[in-house]
């Protein structure tokens, strides 16, 4: 089936078989890797991207299902070469170990504050319940969220 | 993981899809979020040789004010029905429920519609639909009807939707106050345990899920209401309580007890 939308911000048209996933789709299709495949279940969140502004596991979307909407995976973030306020953040405050949920953990993030600039400790860690870090033990992700907030803020 | 071979095709209406479900029958499946449908056909558990996907009916999308009741449309999302003003203020405890399924990304995607027909034991939304007394509108090729709270639940992943039926909306009554209280699985977040309770005159409904393999209706827990929260230990009167690898019968049995006091607590 020939499904057309727009990821990070280019349109793109590609003939795909309705049982590709969203995420094997950024992968294997358009060679965007930074979008991981942790659990293939939806359980880990290491796949999300956003779908129209909202924040996905793209291994449980159909890329027919997308089609005709708006995708960001981690490659569309940074603008002119510099880091988005929220990578920024993961790198200076230790968000990351090994990275594998990074990108995962930094897609749900931006999607966080675009809905709360201000977020509590709380709310930062329930707006993170569908993303597992094997490594960090998730405070360090929480306080470059919290930091990502000010800076974006500022 | 790559789900069995089907075809996909994007229903444009109601009428659209109810043909396309009659037509191909028991091959054909509906597809709305696709967050129970999807990982269960990627572990090859379900094999449905067709996909409708009814996620584009704008029909199937809204939430409405019907004047003594809120009207939500199949397609609602979680998300969607945890942030509606209209939920949160005439029927908070679909509000509460709503906002404690999954994480962000299934709110996101998961739909009432979906989470109803789908009827997970462990799934959050039938404890509310029982003490709210809602109405599930369904229509099929033989027409439309309307299918009640009690009457909808009829085992694990069973209801009383016929084969080529798809529910259209959902239709609760305004409740003043209402509470759901929910005891998490550990790793999915599914409800072991979720008690739903809402003020209905003096007296109380209340509404269990997660504790059978069907949700029911705590009728022993609403007789014996006295305005304190002894009538709790009747939660599981007549129940015959679930055990899986997430909590015995007698834990469950325990959990329920708790939960539903935990409700009370909060009328
Ligand atoms: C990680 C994860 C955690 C979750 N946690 C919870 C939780 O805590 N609590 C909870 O309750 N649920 C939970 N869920 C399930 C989630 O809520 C699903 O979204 C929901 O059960 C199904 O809705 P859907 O729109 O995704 O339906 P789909 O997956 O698209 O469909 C599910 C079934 O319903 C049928 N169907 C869909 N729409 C209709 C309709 N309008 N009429 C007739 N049949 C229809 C489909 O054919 C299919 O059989 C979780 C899911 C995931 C992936
Ligand atoms: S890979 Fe999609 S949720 Fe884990
Ligand atoms: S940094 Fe390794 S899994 Fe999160």
């Amino acid at each position: 089936m020939e499904i057309n939308l727009s990821v990070n911000g280019s349109q793109v048209a590609r003939d795909v078989t309705p049982m590709t996933t969203l995420s094997d789709f950024l992968r294997e299709h358009l060679s965007l890797t930074g979008t991981h495949i942790g659990c293939d279940t939806s359980s880990c969140g290491a796949c999300t991207v956003t779908m129209d502004g909202k924040a996905v596991k793209s291994c449980t979307v159909l890329a027919v299902q997308a089609n005709g909407s708006e995708i960001i995976t981690i490659e569309g973030l940074s603008e002119n070469g510099s880091l988005h306020p929220v990578q920024e953040a993961f790198k200076e405050h230790h968000g990351l170990q090994c990275g594998f949920c990074t990108p995962g953990m930094v897609m749900t993030a931006v999607d966080i504050l675009q809905n709360n600039p201000n977020p509590t400790e709380q709310e930062i860690r329930h707006g993170l319940e569908g993303n597992f870090c094997r490594c960090t033990g998730y405070h360090n992700i929480v306080k470059s969220v919290q930091h990502a907030a000010q800076s974006l803020n500022a | 993981m790559i789900p069995a071979k089907f075809d996909y095709i994007k229903a444009t209406s109601i009428d659209q899809a109810i043909s396309l479900l009659s037509q191909h029958g028991y091959e054909a499946k509906i597809l709305a979020g696709g967050h129970s449908l999807l990982p269960a056909m990627k572990l090859r558990l379900n094999r449905p040789s067709v996909l409708i996907d009814i996620g584009g009916i704008d029909a199937l999308g809204s939430i409405t004010d019907e004047g003594d009741a809120i009207k939500a449309g199949a397609n609602c999302t979680h998300y969607e029905i945890a942030n509606s003003n209209l939920v949160k203020s005439h029927v908070n405890v679909l509000s509460q429920t709503a906002r404690v399924i999954g994480d962000v990304q299934v709110r996101y995607r998961g739909t009432i519609g979906g989470s109803l027909a789908h009827a997970d034991p462990a799934s959050d939304y039938p404890a509310a639909i029982l003490a709210t007394d809602a109405t599930i509108s369904v229509r099929g090729s033989n027409g439309a009807r309307d299918i009640s709270a009690t009457e909808f639940f009829q085992g694990i992943f069973t209801t009383a939707l016929g084969e080529d039926e798809i529910i259209t909306s959902i239709r609760f009554p305004k409740t003043a106050n209402g509470t759901y209280v929910k005891f998490f699985q550990s790793a999915s977040r599914f409800a072991v345990v979720g008690c739903a309770a809402v003020k209905n005159g003096n007296g109380i409904r209340v509404g269990i899920t997660g504790v059978a393999d069907t949700p029911y209706r705590a009728s022993a827990v609403e007789q014996a209401y006295d305005g304190t929260t002894s009538a709790a230990d009747h939660a599981i009167d007549g129940v015959d309580v679930m055990s899986d690898h997430f909590a015995s019968e007698e834990y469950r049995a325990h959990l329920a007890k708790v939960f539903v006091r935990r409700a009370l607590e909060q009328l």
